[in-house]
């Protein structure tokens, strides 16, 4: 690393006033050829870029990406992270992440802020509660922390929710994950982009990708806005815009592109210090550090990329936040905001190869990509490198749409898509 | 969010129709032939296209009925409504 962050290196910058901070990555031009491309600058590009330089020696290799780093989806989650899934392939996946978030600040030298402050899903009827149950079974059988509280645990943990039995929706009890929590979405993307660059991985910021070069069944590179990049092996993590990478090649994928909206409140005192995540209302909410409520509020369940979503959507978001926290009545709403998630059938990722030689994708995240991060990251490199998926990312082929062998987490991930 | 011009009952809020996805896409005529990769195809594939789209919708909470929208997903711009099993416009 050129140069560490630490105590020392942030004492020795106040003296010049913060003025003299070196850049975090570079802003090189492409090359003519490299030995691998990452279309897409997010937190899973970067990290799978991050994976290829660290574990497989691979530097030679660039990132493109058509705006600027931490201004896609990275930047427009609600940081949640947990890895309390039903399924057994999606328990490995989401807590190898988990895993993976615990050391990132050491590993990458980067604060990304990860914070384990717990992740409360609430039960609101009957089949809730026999669903969530069995789901920190499952958990626990697969080694993932979970347990179940009744109401009064759950008013213990989280004073301000409203359980009283009178509500549309009572509580009727919720599953803790105490290893899950939030991070600092952007510094994600940020350490990953720094901690790749320093291993010599060119990361190329304002660089669209219009079309890809094929010879027969191998490829050959790709046209940019920046001119042609020649490369023999392409991973695409276009999140939303994946259909549309996959569209050039004629490839089609079981996907739906959706906007995701969130918002956030003004800011406050610290009053929620966990997060708390309902399925049957669709509410979630936390508190960031800068004391704004960070609010997650569902997708427009038709096809669109205008990166804004419905108000009804919000509207129905915010009457179910409200019945839980009447607290909240009189906060003001400061900024909303959407961001386009790629939906698969199963509610599952895609990390996989495909029928063109040396052309990967990583996409079909839908609503909940930024926990897996790390995770998808180190797999996906795994994936590129050796031809081969990751035993982990076995299950989560393409071709599970034609074999039926989906992984169904449709509401078995504690949340509503 | 827009507005849907329903062909049986006039403009209305998006919010009354539901989405039924990507139009045109035929249902097999001899499912018993087909193979696993053409099952995949009809079931799951999607074009997803990020312009110009040919889609189905249903006005869930109005008339119920069927029909068709082609509508730019990039901007949510409805280019043309037409009823079920009339030709779709050309581009």
């Amino acid at each position: 690393m050129k140069n560490k962050y630490s105590i020392f290196s942030l004492i020795k910058n106040a003296f010049s006033y913060h003025e003299n901070w070196q850049r975090a990555w570079r802003d090189p031009e492409p090359k003519k050829e490299y030995d691998a491309i990452i279309i897409g600058g997010g937190g899973h590009g970067l990290a799978t870029a991050y994976y290829l330089a660290k574990k497989h020696s691979m530097t030679n290799i660039a990132v493109v990406e058509k705006g600027w780093i931490g201004g896609g989806n990275t930047g427009r989650n609600t940081t949640i992270i947990r890895s309390n899934y039903l399924w057994d392939a999606s328990a490995g996946l989401y807590d190898h992440a988990l895993k993976l978030w615990e050391g990132l600040s050491q590993e990458l030298n980067y604060n990304v802020m990860f914070s384990q402050r717990g992740v409360m899903n609430l039960a609101h009827n009957l089949q809730d509660v026999r669903d969530l149950k069995r789901r920190t079974h499952a958990n626990r059988l697969n080694g993932i922390d979970a347990v179940w509280l009744n109401t009064d645990e759950v008013k213990k943990f989280c004073p301000i929710i409203n359980t009283s039995p009178e509500i549309r929706y009572p509580v009727l009890g919720g599953t803790l994950q105490r290893r899950a929590g939030t991070a600092r979405h952007d510094a994600v993307a940020w350490g990953y982009a720094r901690g790749a660059d320093a291993m010599g991985v060119d990361i190329i910021q304002n660089c669209e990708v219009k079309g890809i070069k094929r010879n027969g069944d191998s490829l050959e590179g790709i046209e940019t806005t920046k001119g042609f990049i020649k490369a023999k092996k392409i991973g695409v993590v276009t999140a939303g815009h994946s259909s549309v990478i996959a569209n050039m090649v004629d490839l089609k994928l079981p996907l739906e592109s959706k906007p995701l909206q969130a918002l956030v409140s003004e800011p406050v005192k610290p009053i929620i210090d966990t997060v708390v995540m309902s399925n049957a209302v669709h509410a979630y909410v936390s508190q960031s550090d800068k004391g704004e409520l960070v609010i997650g509020a569902g997708t427009d369940a038709y096809v669109s990329y205008t990166q804004r979503g419905s108000h009804d959507v919000v509207e129905g978001t915010l009457k179910a936040i409200l019945e839980l926290y009447p607290i909240f009545s009189r906060m003001k709403m400061l900024r909303q905001w959407g961001g386009i998630v790629d939906i698969c059938p199963d509610a599952s990722p895609i990390i996989s190869k495909t029928h063109i030689k040396g052309l990967y994708f990583n996409c079909g995240w839908g609503t909940g990509g930024f926990k897996a991060t790390p995770g998808s990251g180190d797999l996906f490199a795994h994936t590129i490198a050796n031809d081969e998926p990751h035993k982990l990312n076995a299950d989560f082929n393409i071709n599970r749409f034609i074999s039926g062998d989906l992984v169904d987490e449709h509401g078995a991930a504690a949340v509503a898509h | 969010m827009f507005l849907i011009n329903c062909p049986y009952c006039g403009e209305r809020d998006q919010s009354e129709f539901s989405s039924g996805g990507e139009a045109h896409i035929v249902r097999p005529k001899q499912p018993t032939e087909l193979s696993d990769d053409q099952w995949a195809e009809y079931l799951f594939m999607r074009k997803n296209i990020k312009g110009v789209q040919f889609e189905r919708w249903n006005h869930t909470h109005g008339c119920r009925k069927w029909f068709n929208v082609v509508r730019d997903t990039s901007n949510d711009i409805i280019h043309a409504v037409y009823k079920m099993g009339e030709k779709p416009p050309v581009k």
